[in-house]
């Protein structure tokens, strides 16, 4: 049984829609990081998938960025939930709503 | 020479600009001289045209700048002094040159007087350009300005509610004309191509003969307008409400001439269209007439010139409309003088008399006004036509052409007209100046004008007491470009007949007009005698009932159905979708509030909703453009 | 064959991994089954010839950002659950598997048919690590650096954001301390 291109984005966008699920469903801010990771790691697949299927490396370039950006994410956003926490004790995202209009 | 045309053209716009840079100001002397000298140099430079043109017998033609330029439709700034223009051009600048100079005088205690300057000289300009320009389009902004110009004027005195009314008729029924003036030039741009005139007229000999009477018929709807010809004529009496020097030179030499210049200007046109001539010169004719009457018995000297204006204007019509082109210019120019003079001297008398305008209340002004006096009796002679004054040989003329085409019925309406003329100019003449002295019933203390004010209408005394003997130049001036027929009625003994016989009638009219109002009998009319309770006093005194027609029969249904469309449309359908509109986005915004919860997690459920919205699009354009050639199969299929 | 079966046990694998992490209650639960998933997600890339990337993945996030997670676990009340209120999940269901399926037509109907030549062809006897190095330091330099710039800033503001007031242990202070720190804290918030 052959293992094709149409496979690796298949399970891509099964990935892309768990990561979704966390993103709409989560209400722990920390969760919706983690959420996050999913999607970058499923779209990562794709490129990497795209890159060996094509014969061509500039699919595995973008992974790279797109590890390269999520891990610069994750420090700031992790420091900013650690100042939030600070000054609210909680990191709920129904308890942020200073955006009301 | 094309300095000359630019210097005739533009000092009454610097002078307008002039003065209008102070309107907001408390008089002062000098935007009365400054606009005054700038319309002298005016006036040199078209004296110097004119003599270029005489001279040489060319025209100067230039062109400023190309105005606009889309697709086959080129129309530049283009000004043209020829033969007939540079008559115009005189009789502008000399006339307005006068009313300026008289105008320092007469409006010299008026609030306005610095914006009163402004619109006079601005008038001159638009008139300049209505004159000077040498298309159709150009003529068109000249006419439009006058009009806006006369609109300012008559409504000068805006805080009386008559004079604001005046000038909102006059703007009325000058626009109803104006649409006819406009349908006419598309209709010309439209058979011919261009709106120059030498080009139109040039493409007028190849087209048909219905084209060609539609054309002439919608731009003399234009003329009539602005000449004031029935049935749009109520305006010019109620433009009275005006200052005496706006009559004098917008209601009198110039602006409503205008009609009669533009028929002029196209006698190729009207050459071609004898039919339609005719149709003019009976209006005219009727005009004529009617207005004399309507002049007979009204109380108000202002408005008396006025009907008599319209009068004069009538033969200038039926001159033009029988062909007579150069004898319709010739009398334009001889009545400008003359009927300016007159009206400056109404001005004086108004100025003794503190505005008072009955002709009754005065009487033996003679005495405190010999200038005055003098001046408005040579010009009733003048405008009576008694040789050897302007009026009898620009007159007797038109009477002699309608004698010479055999249009007999004409010819007796004139001459019946030319009868009434001098009996009316010399009943207010008489009541004015002659017998018994009235006004001191009544309290008023009238003086004679400044002398600088007599000084400056003497010119025009002058000119309409010699115009005349300019008819022979004139003659072979305009035969360049305009149909050259000397009339002459054939026998001798017919032509000194009518002659005299004209003469004769005109005279024993001015003779009964001075027995009728000198007597000493006359006293202010109550609505007592049996006269003014006839049927025809009040005929005519209710000029005919033709402004209560209008009041009742035109502006009151148009105003119900105006209400009508304001409550039923207007406020129904046109406010009501747009409140609906505005309603749709306001209620929208109010429901879709609750999404801007300020709740992170709901934006991002949202956030998620826009990014599947924006995917489908993709695919169902990434479809479609794929798709497209089958798409297009399809539609087309299905009509689209 | 082979790449066949690990193929599907690994999809498997991150897939449960993943739903674990989306779906349980637990802190601690979904950042050891996300770091699973990663290292499960480099199998994919070591089975598509991707080594560096594979390795790369391992390194940086069953590393880094994990352990960067588990630290910043350790200044949240983790046991504390966060209340999920749950929403229709119908809804969310719905809208996930839509964009999926989207953006998998978005990929695929191209593919499919168009012909797409590669830009940098993966050269046949050469190490990928080797041809992701050179393409990496010609064509995309500047991109790389501006990665590497980008990442030096991200760790400088997760410093300063997280390290303000590091010095303060809560645990070595008294209670009246820390009732008047709070206080103060609720004043510059409320101000």
């Amino acid at each position: 049984m052959e293992i094709g291109l149409n496979h690796y984005l298949v399970l891509s966008a099964i990935l892309f829609a768990i990561g979704l699920i966390g993103v709409m469903r989560r209400k722990n801010l920390l969760m919706l990081f983690f959420a996050t990771e999913i999607l970058l790691n499923s779209v990562n697949i794709s490129f990497a998938a795209i890159s060996h299927y094509y014969g061509d490396l500039t699919g595995q370039m973008f992974a790279f960025f797109v590890i390269a950006i999520a891990a610069s994410e994750v420090a700031v956003g992790l420091g900013l939930l650690i100042v939030w926490h600070k000054s609210h004790n909680n990191i709920d995202l129904e308890q942020m709503s200073t955006m009301r209009g | 020479m094309e300095l000359f045309l630019y210097v005739a053209l533009f000092s009454p716009l610097v002078g307008s600009l002039f003065a209008a840079l102070f309107t907001a100001k408390p008089k002062t002397i000098i935007t009365g001289i400054i606009p005054s000298t700038l319309l002298v140099v005016s006036f040199l430079s078209s004296s110097v045209l004119l003599g270029h043109v005489l001279s040489t017998g060319e025209s100067v033609h230039v062109e400023l700048m190309t105005w606009i330029s889309t697709g086959h439709l080129h129309i530049p700034f283009g000004f043209v002094v020829d033969q007939v223009s540079v008559t115009m051009m005189m009789v502008v600048t000399i006339v307005s040159s006068v009313v300026h100079v008289y105008a320092i005088g007469y409006m010299d205690h008026d609030k306005g007087f610095n914006r009163f300057f402004a619109w006079l000289s601005a008038f001159v300009f638009s008139m300049l350009i209505l004159v000077m320009s040498d298309n159709y389009a150009g003529l068109f902004i000249g006419w439009e300005g006058v009009g806006l110009c006369s609109w300012g004027l008559i409504g000068f005195w805006f805080h009386k509610e008559s004079a604001s009314w005046a000038a909102n008729e006059a703007f009325i029924m000058n626009r109803i004309a104006d649409l006819g003036m406009l349908i006419g030039i598309f209709l010309v741009y439209w058979n011919t191509g261009t709106l120059q005139y030498d080009g139109a007229f040039e493409a007028f000999k190849t087209l048909d003969n219905s084209t060609l009477t539609m054309i002439g018929i919608f731009l003399f709807i234009g003329a009539m307008g602005k000449s004031a010809q029935f049935p749009l004529h109520t305006w010019l009496a109620d433009a009275m409400e005006g200052p005496t020097p706006v009559s004098a030179l917008i209601h009198a030499a110039t602006m409503v001439t205008a009609g009669v210049y533009l028929v002029v200007r196209s006698n190729e046109l009207y050459s071609l269209i004898p039919d339609v001539g005719l149709f003019i010169a009976s209006l005219g004719t009727f005009v004529a007439m009617f207005a004399a009457s309507m002049a007979l018995v009204n109380r108000d000297i202002k408005r008396v010139i006025a009907y008599s204006t319209l009068s004069q204007l009538g033969y200038m019509f039926a001159a033009a409309g029988l062909g007579a082109y150069w004898v319709a210019l010739f009398h334009l120019m001889a009545h400008a003088f003359f009927k300016a003079l007159l009206f400056l001297g109404a001005g004086n008398v108004m100025h003794a008399m503190d505005s008072e305008l009955d002709p009754f209340k005065m009487g033996g002004l003679g005495k405190v006004m010999k200038g005055s006096m003098i001046m408005m009796t040579l010009a009733s002679v003048a405008l009576a036509g008694l040789f050897p004054l302007a009026g009898f040989f620009s007159k007797d003329v038109i009477l002699e052409a309608a004698f010479a085409e055999h249009h007999f019925i004409i010819y007796t309406v004139l001459l019946l007209t030319a009868g009434l003329t001098a009996f009316y100019s010399f009943r207010i003449i008489a009541l004015i100046f002659h017998g018994e002295e009235r006004y001191k019933l009544f309290g008023f203390h009238p003086h004679e004008a400044y002398k600088f004010m007599l000084v400056a209408m003497s010119p025009l005394l002058i000119l309409a007491v010699i115009a005349g003997a300019f008819r022979t130049t004139f003659f072979s001036m305009v035969e360049e470009i305009l149909s050259a027929t000397e009339y002459h009625i054939h026998s001798h003994v017919t032509f000194w007949m009518m002659t005299i016989g004209t003469q004769l009638f005109v005279i024993l009219a001015i003779a009964y007009a001075y027995k009728k109002y000198m007597s000493r009998d006359i006293k202010l009319p109550d609505g007592t005698s049996d006269m003014e309770n006839s049927f025809k006093y009040k005929l005519l005194i209710n000029q005919y009932y033709i402004p209560y027609f209008y009041e009742n029969y035109l502006v009151k249904p148009y105003r119900g159905l105006s209400k009508v469309f304001w409550k039923e449309i207007d406020q129904k359908v046109v406010d009501a979708s747009v409140d609906g509109i505005a309603k749709v986005i306001y209620t929208t915004g109010d429901t879709t509030r609750a999404m801007q919860s300020g709740n992170l997690s709901t934006m991002l459920k949202w956030m998620v909703t826009g990014i599947v919205v924006l995917l489908s699009l993709a695919v169902v354009f990434g479809l479609a453009a794929r798709h497209s050639d089958g798409l297009r199969v399809v539609l087309s299929g299905l009509g689209v | 064959m082979f790449e066949a079966i690990a193929f599907y046990l690994f999809a498997f694998l991150t897939i449960v991994m993943f739903f674990i992490t989306v779906t349980t209650a637990q802190a601690l639960y979904a950042l050891t089954s996300l770091a699973a998933g990663m290292i499960f997600i480099s199998a994919f890339f070591f089975i598509l010839g991707a080594d560096f990337l594979g390795a790369v993945q391992i390194v940086v996030y069953s590393g880094a950002v994990m352990a960067l997670y588990a630290f910043g676990m350790m200044f949240f009340d983790t046991t504390r659950d966060v209340k999920e209120k749950k929403g229709n999940s119908l809804i969310i269901f719905g809208l996930s598997t839509l964009a999926a399926f989207l953006v998998v037509v978005i990929f695929v109907a191209p593919m499919v048919t168009d012909n797409i030549t590669a830009f940098y062809p993966i050269i046949e006897g050469v190490g990928n690590t080797q041809e992701v190095g050179v393409v990496l330091f010609t064509k995309y330099l500047i991109p790389f650096e501006v990665a590497a710039v980008m990442l030096l800033v991200a760790m400088v503001a997760g410093i300063v954001l997280a390290g303000k007031k590091m010095d303060l242990s809560l645990t070595e202070m008294s209670d009246a301390e820390i009732r008047d720190m709070r206080e103060e804290k609720n004043k510059k918030v409320l101000s």
